[in-house]
């Protein structure tokens, strides 16, 4: 065991302290972004109960296949994650090391697969904002006005039944605001990892705690994706 | 494990580098101080011209759309950038690991790093306010702050969101260390109240604050993109934005009070010389506080259209919270039984934190209670509320604390006969300032009004009169601090005979706080009690 | 030269006040349970006075359950009391006279049911129970009269109600409670009661404008409700009559009371709910009705009786197409938000 551990920073009594208090920190951050995400879940929640039909039916725009994808490599790569822990924790720092990098990788191919998909998104007229554009939806909306109606009605075409174009371009709004802060997250684990990676190769750069640490965080990150891809790309599927 | 270098005040050093880039928990607690100090002048100023503006029914010495900028600003500064960081960032800092027996707090670069973001919002606040200002109070009710307002809400609304953060790790450093770094033999049961206080509000900071940092990102969006979910226009909901922003900002009000009463904690034994009456239940009654806090949140929203029976469950849980800080005040006072009592400053804060933060508590009791809350909700009855356990509470005890460990921070005693002065005279004039309010918001007198009906003017005057008397409590303090910088007292390492590691090392201490870590072998409070008089003779028997 | 204690002008200000003397009372008593002793305790056990301090070591939770159990006894006394007076304030009677209320920056517009108008005043008479059904066109509002102890929200895209039985002739204040930008101090008018006959006479005199039921019929034909909903041969629209205040099974097996919530979003959001057994093809009219004119045709169509009589401003007739929607008599009555 070529264990070299980082020195113990002056304000702790020893090594064993400072690891335990890095582990407790990184819990707690993780608990703050539970409450972080959760007013965003609160919000999904809201919008789904109001609106649940429209919000099924703005699902099933959602690109199902990149989506699972997505979710297939982040479950792995926090499986890699593990493998590193793992090496690590026994002093093989090199192939933990690199095990590391894997991780780093498939969590930037994860990006790109949702950079596509966010781009797909936006082609389609989906971006919430003025250039939202209900109607492609559906293109064969037709409201057959009765003859002999006077009024002030204008334009033909208007909602698909049961749906409100408004909590459409909502559901989009969220699918962007939740997959983005999550993609976040998701970004500033890549640099982690490999900083940590490349602190790794040195002697006495990176303790085992650390790597311990960014593995919670990649966890959580994995954890907050699990719930993200159900209520998401999974809500046309519920049953009503 | 001392070096010379860790042993030298933590003073000495005098560069603006050794300032900036420090580690040492006591200067950051000491740029804190700096900081919020700062950012209570601005808002007290505002708030002297929303009074001077208030002395009559319909003159104009400020247009409405100043007004309006100066409540909300007002409200913004001091909830975030005064009260909040006021005691956890500024005593909190400097105190909480010389009363655990640390050398430092668990994340001394985080703590810094905290700074740095309090001020990165604060100057993000001001540009906010030199921009143009912002006129939506500083509840940002939608769609009123998404959809109509002008001004500098998306800038105002960041430099919170950054300061926020700036108080979630603030807290995540407090209840690390107080879990991890506390001295040999210093258990949970043996830690002063203070400590129990800042890890309850520190379990506040680090849940409700990541909650307004997203709803503020939202309001932000939404204003910025028009698309939410807050504005009926767009397909949301007012009342969804209410619910969240509440959620944080009920516990919030706990985070500005329970580091106060903490405070209180302290100097109550110190100054009646006397353990702490209940220490248990005092400090169970924290916990309970910051627990039951993250129940009532609907009790702001009585009125909103709000289901009457959700308005029960937040009406009735709103009573129950109230029961740990009356037993707070219950402890507090049998403490002073048999005690011997010194009437110091920091006892006459003290005191003067129980008798009006008894009134603020009693007077929320009239808000729980829903048939009274559709009367009074919106008026100046709220206003005066929690100006009485702000201001009449956790001021007071930030002036407390701070005469207590001044001698500690410092090294020099402030004068106390002129801080026993600015004590009375802050007292007198928090009193005749915000007991008025009570009567306005009972007739009628609606919040965030810069006119009113003749009747009312009365009672405005008086407020205004007393205002400007507290402003002069605040005023004095100021200067015989800067006074004592150099011409106060010296002061030993324990110039009250005080009870707390804290006390048991220089003042002002070494870098590294203690020169040999402490080991702890008794509960906290211990102050010597008197012992059993002698038996008295029955009468009749020769005395000998 | 200066007030006290506000008017009590409607009869449930009593009930308000009396809690509140109630609350007053019982602070006063924990004030001086409180100060009393602090005050007591500062003086005889001062430093300086050389005076028995001797304790022996007793139990303390005793005393620490009794200081805890009593606040919280008088704490659900006054919640109970309270409560139910609340209770009270949300039910308002079913022969309560429905007044409109619009909030927008920075007034409030104000129907009566049979017409007239006013800008930030409303007059109401003595002695009778009366409605507000409240919305706003921009922001959140909340009108507020201190001398009835009565307030409530006013929010944009909803309907928001209050009632109160005024009981004492005289003016009063009104205010806009709830900051809504930079008029919202000059949004306060003013609360008039007039004796019964008093009332009857002002609201015959002055301008006259339509009855908001009449209003509404006229709507209903101009915006084209009536050549779906009047017994089309083309389309097959729900029968109106007695609509109000019945249970409205949905698509998907879910059931609604139709309350002027739901009518309003029957009108702007028509297929976010569709009635059980009709095909969605109503049109929207989201941005081509203003909020006085849904309040219109709200009340026209709660003026629809179950036989398809109503007021005597009914001149539909509906053909024997009837849709699914039960009869009221076997409906319960619906509630208010």
């Amino acid at each position: 065991m070529n264990e070299e551990p980082s020195p113990t920073e002056r304000h702790f009594e020893n090594a064993e302290q400072q690891r335990d208090v890095a582990t407790l920190g990184m819990w707690i951050f993780i608990a703050t972004e539970v409450l972080f995400f959760g007013v965003l879940f609160m919000a999904y929640t809201f919008v789904r109960w109001e609106s649940p039909v429209t919000v099924a039916a703005a699902s099933r725009h959602l690109e199902l296949g990149l989506g699972a994808i997505n979710t297939a490599v982040l479950l792995t790569s926090s499986f890699v994650m593990t493998l590193g822990i793992f090496f690590n924790d026994r002093g093989r720092r090199r192939l933990a090391a690199w095990l590391l990098v894997v991780t780093a990788l498939m969590g930037m191919f994860f990006l790109a697969i949702k950079t596509t998909e966010y781009v797909h998104v936006i082609n389609e007229g989906h971006f919430p904002g003025t250039r939202f554009q209900y109607e492609h939806f559906h293109p064969e909306t037709a409201n057959p006005m009765p003859s002999g109606i006077v009024g002030a009605l204008g334009t033909q075409g208007e909602s698909h039944p049961q749906e409100i174009p408004s909590v459409s371009e909502l559901f989009f709004w969220l699918y962007f605001v939740m997959t983005g802060l999550h993609g976040l997250h998701v970004v500033i684990g890549v640099v982690l990892l490999l900083v940590i990676a490349v602190m790794l190769r040195r002697p006495g750069g990176a303790s085992r705690n650390t790597v311990h640490n960014a593995g919670l965080y990649w966890h959580f990150v994995d954890v907050v994706w699990i719930f993200l891809f159900p209520l998401l790309y999974l809500a046309c599927h519920w049953k009503f | 494990m001392s070096t010379p270098e860790a042993n030298r005040g933590y003073l000495e050093e005098n560069t603006l580098r050794s300032w900036l880039l420090t580690r040492d928990h006591k200067r950051i607690g000491l740029l804190y101080l700096f900081s919020i100090l700062v950012f209570f002048a601005i808002a007290a100023v505002a708030a002297g011209l929303i009074r001077l503006e208030l002395l009559s029914p319909r003159g104009e010495l400020i247009r409405p759309e100043m007004y309006n900028r100066l409540f909300t600003l007002h409200g913004v500064l001091m909830v975030w950038f005064f009260l909040i960081p006021s005691i956890p960032s500024v005593l909190g800092n400097f105190i909480l690991p010389l009363m655990l027996g640390a050398r430092d707090l668990a994340f001394p670069r985080l703590n810094l790093l905290s700074w740095y973001l309090f001020i990165v919002g604060g100057l993000l606040a001001v540009w906010a306010i030199l921009g143009g200002g912002v006129d939506t109070g500083w509840t940002f009710y939608t769609p009123y702050s998404t959809t109509y307002a002008n001004g500098q809400v998306v800038t105002m609304v960041a430099g919170i969101f950054v300061a926020g953060f700036s108080s979630i790790l603030t807290g995540l450093n407090f209840i690390v260390t107080t879990h991890k770094l506390r001295a040999p033999g210093l258990t949970w049961f043996r830690l002063p109240i203070f400590v129990w206080s800042l890890y309850s509000t520190s379990v506040i900071l680090v849940l409700a604050t990541p909650v307004l940092a997203m709803v503020l990102t939202l309001v932000a969006i939404e204003r910025l993109w028009g698309v939410g979910i807050f504005d009926p226009a767009l397909g949301g909901d007012p009342i969804l934005f209410q619910h969240l922003f509440w959620f944080y900002s009920h516990p919030a009000v706990y985070v500005m009070i329970l580091p106060g009463m903490g405070v209180v904690s302290e100097l109550i034994p110190c100054f009646a010389r006397k353990r702490l009456f209940g220490y248990p239940f005092v400090a169970g009654a924290s916990v309970a506080i910051a627990v039951f806090g993250f129940l009532v949140w609907g009790h702001h929203m009585f009125v909103s259209s709000q289901s009457p029976y959700a308005g029960m469950v937040f009406s009735f849980l709103s009573y129950i919270v109230a029961i740990p800080s009356a037993i707070k005040v219950f402890n507090w006072t049998a403490t002073l039984y048999k005690g011997s009592i010194a009437l110091d400053t920091p006892m006459l804060y003290a005191l003067g934190f129980i008798g009006l933060f008894t009134v603020g508590g009693l007077t929320g009791l009239f808000l729980a209670a829903l048939a009274v809350d559709v009367h009074v909700t919106h008026t100046y009855f709220v206003v005066a509320h929690f100006h009485y356990i702000m201001v009449g509470g956790m001021v007071l005890a930030f002036m407390g604390g701070l005469h207590y460990w001044w001698p500690k921070i410092t090294g020099r005693m402030y004068p106390e006969q002129l801080g026993r002065l600015a004590a009375i005279v802050t007292f007198i004039g928090f009193n005749l300032t915000f007991f008025p309010q009570f009567v306005l918001g009972y007739l009628g007198m609606p919040r965030r009004y810069s006119m009113y009906p003749q009747e009312f003017q009365f009672y405005h005057v008086l407020s205004t009169a007393g205002a400007s008397i507290l402003g002069v409590g605040y005023i004095m303090p100021v200067f015989y601090f800067i006074w004592s910088l150099k011409r106060g007292v010296h002061a030993g390492p324990n110039p009250w005979s005080a009870t707390g590691l804290e006390w048991t090392t220089p003042s002002p201490p070494p870098v590294e706080n203690f020169e040999t870590p402490p080991v702890v072998t008794e509960g906290p409070y211990n102050y010597p009690q008197p012992a059993a008089p002698p038996p008295v003779p029955p009468p009749g028997t020769s005395g000998e | 030269m200066f007030p006290i204690w506000p008017e009590q002008a409607a009869t449930g200000a009593r009930d308000v006040d009396n809690i509140v003397i109630a609350l007053v009372l019982m602070a006063l008593f924990f004030i001086f349970a409180v100060a009393g002793p602090i005050l007591y305790f500062s003086f005889k056990y001062r430093r300086s006075n050389p005076v028995n301090r001797f304790q022996s070591g007793r139990r303390t939770w005793p005393i620490e359950i009794v200081w805890t159990v009593i606040p919280l006894v008088i704490a659900i006394g006054f919640f109970t009391v309270a409560a139910s007076t609340y209770f009270r304030q949300r039910h308002p009677p079913a022969d309560a006279m429905e007044i409109h209320v619009i909030g927008k920056q920075w007034m409030w517009k104000i129907q009566h049911p049979q017409g007239k108008r006013e800008i930030n005043e409303l007059h109401l008479p003595e002695g009778a129970p009366v409605k507000l059904l409240m919305t706003s066109q921009d922001v959140i509002h909340s009108f507020y009269i201190p001398a009835f102890r009565v307030k409530q929200d006013v929010l944009p895209g909803r309907y928001t109600s209050m009632w109160m039985v005024p009981n004492k002739p005289g003016v009063y204040h009104l205010f806009c409670t709830q900051y809504c930008g930079t008029g919202h101090a000059q949004m306060s008018g003013k609360v008039v009661v007039l004796s019964k006959a008093d009332y009857q006479k002002w609201l015959t005199s002055g301008d006259q404008s339509e009855s908001p039921v009449m209003e509404g019929a006229r709507l209903f034909r101009q915006f084209g409700c009536s050549g779906c909903h009047a017994g089309s041969r083309v389309v097959r629209a729900p029968d109106l009559a007695g609509l109000y205040g019945s249970v409205v099974p949905l698509e998907g097996g879910k059931t609604t009371v139709a309350d002027e919530q739901y009518l309003r979003d029957s009108i702007l959001l028509p297929n976010s709910q569709i009635v059980a057994g009709y095909e969605p093809v109503m049109p929207s009219f989201q941005g081509r009705i203003s909020e006085d004119q849904l309040m219109a045709l709200i009340a026209y169509l709660k003026s629809l009786g179950a036989d398809g009589g109503g007021g005597s401003n009914q001149t539909l007739s509906y053909s024997d197409e009837r849709g699914t929607i039960p009869k009221p008599e076997d409906t319960p009555r619906g509630g208010m938000k």
